[in-house]
C-alpha cells in the first residue's frame, strides 16, 4: 500500500472519493485499508447515522475517503439510503467507489445500477474474486468493463489483492483521465413511453442540484421525497398532469426494479461463467445447525454463554486490577497530598473526581470483550443467523431477533447492551430495544439482590431472587407490547433480510471497531459520568457531618412519605438514590447509614425492616432508574428525549410494582 | 400456440409465465423446490426491500429451508434471503416442474 503521509499537501484541492457499496460487500475492509488510522467517526449531521471519513495519500495528492453507509438500494425508505444519495448529489464527488460481491454479483450490481443514474463518476470495485473463483465461477473484469461502460478493478481485499489498482483508478478518474461513458440502465420497455412523458413534463421544473432524469424515474418509482419536492416545484397545474400519470402507473416500481435487473442480466451474460447450482458450499453446511429452530437455540446459547464465561474469566478480573493497583492507589494519593490543604477538595478529586472517572475506567474492559464478541460475530456473519433464530420470541414485542442479541447482553452489563443496539437498522426497533435493555436485570443489579434476599429471607433467598428476575422479564415483555402498541401504533418493519456468507473475520476491521467505540463510549460518557459522580458525592458530603446530616440525607427523608408507600424509609430512599452512581452503591450506603461493617449489615437490615419490605425493596432496585453509566449510553444511542422517556418509564414502574409488592407481601402476611 | 410443459403450467409462444396459472405463495415452496416470482402483493415500502434483494418478476428462487410456520430461508440471484412467513406468503411464484 503507498505511503499515507500527513505532510504537506499537494497544491491541487483534495479529490473527493465516495465509497458505496451493498451491506456485506467488503466495505469496511476497503476503507479500513485505504486510511488506517487516519479516519474520523461522527454522525452524518442532524441524522443518527453513523459517518466514517478519512484520508489517504497516493502520488503526492491526499484523497478525502467518505464512507457512504451500506444500503441495497437509493431509495427514500431509509435515513442511511437518504444520506448516501443526498451526498453524492449535492456534494458531487470526484469519483465513486461502488464495491461488489463477485460471488453474488447479480444481486450485488443492484446498487450500482442505481448509481450510475447519478451525476458522479463510478469505478466498480469487483471485490471477494477469491469468494468466487472457490465457488467456481469466472468473471471476465473487462468484458463486464466493456458492457457496463464503467472502470471495473478486480478485487479481494481481505488478501490486500486489488487495492493499489483500485487507487490508480481512482487517482486517474480524480485528475480528469477517466473516460467515463456509462451504459445507463433503462425502465422495462412496456413503460418507456411513460417515462418519457414524465421526464419532458418536469423537466424544466427540477431544482438544482437534482439530474432531471433521475428526478423522472424516482418519481415514477413512487419515492415519497421527490414526489414532494417535485410537487413544491411544479407549477399546479404540471404538478396535475405529472400525478394523474403516476397514479396510472403506481405499478412502475416494477417496471424500474426490472429494468435494472435487465441492465445486470445483459453484463453476467457476457462476462460470468456460472457455477454448478445445487454446489453445497460451507455456509450452506453451517447454516443446517445455525438456522435450525431447535439446533440454533443451542448453539445460540452456548455462543452467548461463551461470552458471559469470557467476560467473567478477563473482565472482572481485569476490572478488580484496575481497581486495585490504579484507581484506589490514585486515590489515595490524591488524599495524601490534598488533605493537608483542604479536606474538602481532598474528598472532591478523591472520591468524586477519580472514583468518577475510574468508574468509568472499570468498564472498559467489559466493554472491550463485548465490542471484540460482537465484533467478531457480525463480522464472520452469524449475527444475522441469531436474529432468524430468535425473530419469532420477539414478535410480541413488535420487535425482530436483531433486537434480541442487544436484550440478552443486558443481562452481563446494561451499558454495552445499549451501546449494542446500534447494529439494528430500523430506528423504530433499535429505540424500543434501547428503551427496553435496561429493564434486564444486569450483574450489578443481581449483586445487590444476592447481598440482601439472604438477609430477608434466609434459605428461600433462590426462589425470591430466580422470582425477581422473572418478575423484571415480565415488565419487559408487557412493556415492549405496550410501548409497541401505543408509541409506535402496532408498526413494525417487515422481516426480510440477507443471510450473507460465512467468512473469516477481519483482525483489523475488528480491532479497528472496538478501538473506535471504546473510545467513543469513553469520551461521550465521561461527559455525563464525571459531572454526576462528582455533584452525588457533594450532596453526600455536604454541609458535613457524615452522611446522616447531608444534603442527599435531606432529599431522602423528603422523599420518605412517596417511600413509604413501599414501605421503605428514608434510609433505604436514600440507598436507591445512591445506586443511581452505581448499583452496588446500595449496599455500601445502607452500610453507613446503619451504621456497621457488611458482616453485620444483613442482620442490621433484617432487624430494622420486614420482610415485605425488603422484598419491595428488592423489586424497586432491580426496575429503578439505571446507573449513570446506562444512563449516558442511553443519551448516545437514542438522544435526550428518549433517554428521559426511559427515566421517567422506570421511575414510575418501579415504584407502580414496588408499590404492588409491598401490599401483596402484607396481605401475605409477611408484614 | 400453448405448449405444455409439465405438471400443466402452461407457457405461451413467447415464454413468459401465464398470468395466476398455477402460482402459489412462496411460503408454500418446500425445501428444494423452484420456482419464478410472478408477482408481489405487498405495500411499496416491502416492495422496495423485495426487489433491491432480488425478488422481481422473473427471479429464479430456491426455497433453502421451510418449516411450515415461523420465517423461512430462500436463494434469489445468487444470495440467501431470510423472510417472514407473512412477508413470503405475499411473493407469488410458479412453480418449477
Amino acid at each position: 500500500m503507498n505511503e499515507q503521509g500527513r505532510g504537506s499537501q499537494s497544491a491541487d484541492r483534495n479529490p473527493l472519493v465516495a465509497l458505496a457499496g451493498q451491506p456485506n460487500v467488503g466495505k469496511s475492509t476497503v476503507f479500513n485499508l485505504l486510511t488506517g488510522l487516519n479516519q474520523h467517526v461522527g454522525n452524518w449531521p442532524g441524522k443518527t447515522v453513523e459517518r466514517k471519513e478519512g484520508t489517504f495519500t497516493c502520488d503526492g495528492t491526499t484523497y478525502r475517503l467518505v464512507d457512504l453507509p451500506g444500503t441495497y438500494s437509493l431509495t427514500a425508505n431509509s435515513p442511511e439510503e437518504l444520506v448516501a444519495r443526498e451526498f453524492i448529489i449535492r456534494e458531487r464527488p470526484d469519483v465513486v467507489v461502488a464495491l461488489v460481491d463477485a460471488a453474488i454479483l447479480e444481486r450485488s450490481l443492484y446498487l450500482v445500477a442505481e448509481l450510475v443514474a447519478l451525476p458522479a463518476p463510478v469505478i466498480v470495485g469487483l471485490n471477494m474474486m477469491d469468494v468466487a473463483q472457490q465457488e467456481g465461477m469466472q468473471i471476465d473484469p473487462q468484458k463486464l468493463e466493456a458492457t457496463l461502460g464503467v472502470r471495473v478493478v478486480p478485487m479481494s481485499a481481505s488478501h490486500n489483492v486489488g487495492v493499489r489498482e483500485l487507487v490508480e483508478a481512482i487517482g486517474q478518474a480524480a485528475r480528469g483521465d477517466y473516460i467515463y461513458t456509462p451504459k445507463r440502465p433503462e425502465i422495462r420497455a412496456d413503460h418507456a413511453e411513460v417515462l418519457a412523458e414524465i421526464t419532458r413534463l418536469v423537466t424544466e421544473w427540477v431544482p438544482q442540484p437534482y439530474p432531471p432524469d433521475w428526478v423522472a424515474l424516482k418519481l415514477l418509482e413512487g419515492d415519497e421525497e421527490i414526489t414532494r419536492l417535485m410537487q413544491a416545484h411544479l407549477p399546479a397545474e404540471r404538478w396535475e398532469a405529472v400525478h394523474d400519470i403516476l397514479k396510472a402507473h403506481e405499478d412502475a416500481l416494477v417496471a424500474v426494479a426490472s429494468g435494472r435487473y435487465e441492465w445486470i442480466g445483459q453484463a453476467i451474460r457476457a462476462a460470468v461463467t456460472r457455477p454448478r447450482t445445487g454446489q453445497i458450499g460451507l455456509t450452506e453446511r453451517l447454516d443446517r445447525w445455525a438456522t435450525h429452530p431447535l439446533g440454533g437455540l443451542v448453539i445460540l446459547a452456548a455462543i452467548l454463554g461463551l461470552t458471559f464465561w469470557l467476560t467473567y474469566t478477563v473482565g472482572t478480573p481485569a476490572l478488580n486490577l484496575l481497581d486495585t493497583y490504579v484507581i484506589h492507589p490514585l486515590a489515595d494519593l490524591a488524599r495524601t497530598v490534598l488533605e493537608p490543604f483542604s479536606p474538602w477538595l481532598a474528598g472532591l478529586v478523591a472520591d468524586g473526581v477519580i472514583g468518577g472517572a475510574g468508574f468509568i475506567l472499570t468498564f472498559l474492559p467489559i466493554l472491550v470483550i463485548f465490542f471484540a464478541v460482537m465484533g467478531v460475530l457480525e463480522d464472520v456473519g452469524y449475527m444475522a443467523r441469531a436474529a432468524y433464530v430468535m425473530d419469532r420470541f420477539m414478535h410480541p414485542m413488535g420487535l425482530h431477533g436483531k433486537s434480541f442479541l442487544p436484550l440478552f447482553l443486558g443481562f452481563g452489563c446494561n451499558v454495552p447492551a445499549v451501546l449494542g443496539t446500534r447494529v439494528i437498522e430500523s430506528r423504530r426497533a433499535r429505540l424500543l430495544t434501547a428503551l427496553l435493555v435496561p429493564l434486564v436485570p444486569c450483574t450489578a443489579r443481581m449483586t445487590v439482590v444476592a447481598f440482601l434476599a439472604p438477609a430477608f429471607f434466609g434459605p428461600a433467598a433462590t426462589l425470591v431472587s430466580w422470582g425477581v428476575v422473572l418478575l423484571a422479564l415480565s415488565v419487559l415483555a408487557v412493556s415492549g407490547v405496550l410501548i409497541s402498541k401505543i408509541v409506535f401504533r402496532g408498526e413494525r418493519a417487515a422481516f426480510i433480510m440477507e443471510l450473507p456468507l460465512y467468512h473469516l473475520p477481519n483482525p483489523r476491521t475488528i480491532g479497528l471497531l472496538v478501538w473506535q467505540r471504546t473510545l467513543e463510549f469513553v469520551r461521550k460518557a465521561g461527559t455525563v459520568i464525571l459531572p454526576v459522580s462528582v455533584v452525588v458525592w457533594a450532596l453526600s458530603a455536604l454541609p458535613g457531618g457524615g452522611v446522616e446530616s447531608s444534603y442527599l440525607a435531606t432529599v431522602g427523608r423528603w422523599l420518605e412519605p412517596a417511600g413509604r408507600l413501599l414501605g421503605l424509609d428514608w434510609r433505604l430512599v436514600v440507598a436507591l438514590l445512591t445506586s443511581f452512581v452505581a448499583k452496588e452503591n446500595s449496599i455500601a450506603t445502607l452500610g453507613v447509614l446503619l451504621g456497621t461493617g457488611e458482616g453485620g449489615l444483613a442482620q442490621r437490615l433484617a432487624a430494622t425492616y420486614p420482610a415485605a419490605t425488603g422484598l419491595a425493596f428488592l423489586a424497586v432496585q432491580v426496575l429503578f432508574i439505571p446507573c449513570v453509566a446506562t444512563v449516558a449510553a442511553m443519551r448516545q444511542e437514542v438522544g435526550w428525549r428518549g433517554m428521559l422517556f426511559n427515566l421517567g418509564l422506570q421511575t414510575a414502574v418501579s415504584l407502580a410494582v414496588g408499590m404492588t409488592v409491598y401490599w401483596l407481601a402484607r396481605l401475605g402476611g409477611l408484614g | 400456440m400453448m405448449r405444455q410443459g409439465r405438471k400443466g403450467f402452461g407457457k405461451c409462444r413467447e415464454g413468459l409465465p401465464l398470468p395466476d396459472n398455477g402460482t402459489v405463495p412462496l411460503s408454500m415452496l418446500k425445501p428444494g423446490e423452484q420456482g419464478v416470482v410472478s408477482k408481489i402483493l405487498c405495500g411499496r415500502n416491502l416492495l422496495c426491500r423485495m426487489t433491491s434483494l432480488g425478488f422481481t418478476p422473473g427471479a429464479q428462487v430456491t426455497m433453502i429451508q421451510n418449516y411450515g410456520h415461523g420465517p423461512l430461508i430462500a436463494q434469489v440471484r445468487g444470495a440467501r434471503v431470510a423472510l417472514g412467513r407473512g412477508e413470503a406468503s405475499r411473493v407469488q411464484v410458479i412453480r418449477n416442474a
